[in-house]
């Protein structure tokens, strides 16, 4: 499949791979060029392959509260929250984004990964609630302009008050007379905002957002930075750091986990787990020398191998070589040391707490 | 854009003769596929290195990616210079992106080599 922008990346000259069913845009001048655009600058992201589902009726708010581990009843209109689309184990069926639109009226945001699973699992329990659910994928694309001089960029073309938006809140408005919706959101670090705009609409915005952003050193910026970004800011990525075995407490994710909201799928595997303890939980270390650690090598303590990596890179703003593990308890610490074993021998890693960057 | 005196691999390296020493780099091709260079895992000086047996590593942002010897020998020098700026590679692979220099045992492998015009329609 094709984003709405595809023909704007091939002529831009990006290096396309096939992502999740689509043709996606890697590169464009190199990572570490995109990756410290958006840092300093601006950068402009196609991410059109994200999955859209509706979610609308009168039981729209306990179907999402039975299917979701954060409290979607404090969710008001305009805002957004982080979730987790829970299995009755703890873990994730996906992670996404919940939009309250209206009073009965909802948009999830899926990995374009899983948007067929989804899509069947929301479809599957809607047993019991007066709600009906819609995969609107096709009919949305999406951009995301990040970094701080995304406001500045975004309010030529716009008559809202961006400046008065909050983190985690939207508008539906219009970007250069499209209607859209712009969220104060991002997976980046940076300051910034998604845009849900009509797919037929969505190449338009594209030309307009780079032109009113050229003079501010603006850049399109592929998959490639978009998960360096996202690993420097320790935000987690399905199918790397978090899936269908690691439960959101394991996964350091507590923080969207709302026992008092009533009952939910996972609940009571989630609350056994916060009263038994954790066996191991994601933490976020730095490799003490050059090499990169890898989403799969294997981490070891005296020769014995207690976990994998879960993704690791060279974090380019931070200039050295960044991962995260699920390790056992007891090593959680910041300053614990293990190994990563690389090839056929090993490297030295320390704990370090995490985010790994925080914008000033 | 591929010298014409230097000798090239299949896997996108290349070989610079002087009498009987090989300096070995990768491919302009090669920067470019693996994208911004972070890392260059060198062997050690005097490391004896059978043609095809692993020299080091390259280290992308994205991936990482083997070197092999194109040739026999041992290695004489290595280019220290990328120890700490590996993006050498990436501004100039064919010159001060050098990787390391091999005292050659065996230069009749240099006639299994492709010339510049071979290796250039080969990534064509």
């Amino acid at each position: 499949m094709k984003t709405p922008v595809h023909d704007a990346h091939v002529k831009a000259g990006a290096r396309m791979v096939p992502f999740a069913g689509f043709s996606m845009p890697v590169q464009y001048t190199g990572i570490v060029d995109e990756h410290m655009a958006v840092r300093t600058r601006a950068g402009l992201f196609d991410v059109s392959h994200m999955g859209e589902i509706i979610v609308e009726g009168a039981g729209a708010l306990d179907y999402l509260q039975n299917l979701t581990c954060n409290n979607v009843a404090r969710l008001e209109v305009g805002r957004a929250h982080y979730t987790g689309l829970m299995l009755p184990n703890g873990a994730f069926v996906d992670d996404m984004l919940i939009y309250r639109l209206a009073d009965r009226r909802y948009l999830a945001v899926v990995n374009a990964a899983n948007l067929d699973k989804d899509r069947d699992w929301f479809l599957n329990h809607t047993q019991g609630f007066d709600v009906n659910v819609e995969d609107q994928s096709a009919a949305y694309g999406q951009l995301a302009l990040q970094g701080p001089e995304a406001p500045a960029i975004l309010s030529q073309l716009t008559t809202t008050d961006l400046s008065a938006m909050r983190y985690y809140s939207f508008a539906e408005t219009e970007v250069d007379g499209v209607g859209c919706i712009v969220s104060r959101t991002g997976y980046t670090g940076e300051a910034g905002f998604e845009i849900y705009a009509p797919a037929d609409a969505t190449a338009r915005l594209w030309e307009s957002l780079l032109g009113a952003g050229a003079p501010s050193g603006l850049i399109p910026v592929g998959l490639g930075a978009r998960d360096t970004l996202r690993l420097e800011a320790s935000m987690a990525l399905y199918g790397n750091d978090i899936n269908d075995t690691t439960t959101a407490l394991e996964a350091n994710l507590g923080w969207i986990v709302k026992m008092k909201k009533g009952d939910f799928i996972g609940r009571d595997s989630l609350a056994r787990q916060r009263e038994e303890g954790l066996a191991r939980k994601l933490v976020g270390f730095e490799m003490e020398g050059r090499a990169i650690a890898r989403h799969g090598y294997p981490v070891l303590r005296e020769g014995r191998e207690i976990g994998t990596v879960t993704s690791g890179t060279f974090a380019p703003f931070l200039e050295k070589s960044i991962g995260m593990a699920y390790l056992p308890a007891g090593m959680w610490e910041p300053g614990t040391h293990f190994e990563v074993g690389i090839r056929n021998r090993t490297a030295p890693a320390v704990v370090v707490p995490t985010p790994f960057y925080k914008r000033g | 854009m591929f010298p014409d005196n230097y000798k090239y691999t299949k896997d996108h390296e290349w070989v610079a003769v002087d009498g009987d020493i090989g300096t070995i780099g990768i491919t302009d091709y090669a920067q470019k596929e693996l994208g911004d260079i972070v890392f260059v895992e060198l062997p050690e000086v005097g490391q004896e290195l059978k043609a095809g047996e692993t020299l080091g590593n390259i280290e992308s942002v994205k991936a990482v990616s083997e070197l092999f010897s194109p040739v026999t020998g041992v290695v004489l020098e290595i280019n220290e210079a990328l120890e700490e700026q590996a993006e050498i590679v990436n501004q100039d692979p064919h010159g001060g992106g050098w990787i390391v220099r091999i005292k050659l045992a065996e230069p009749g492998e240099l006639d299994e080599l492709m010339d510049a015009e071979a290796y250039g329609s080969l990534v064509g």
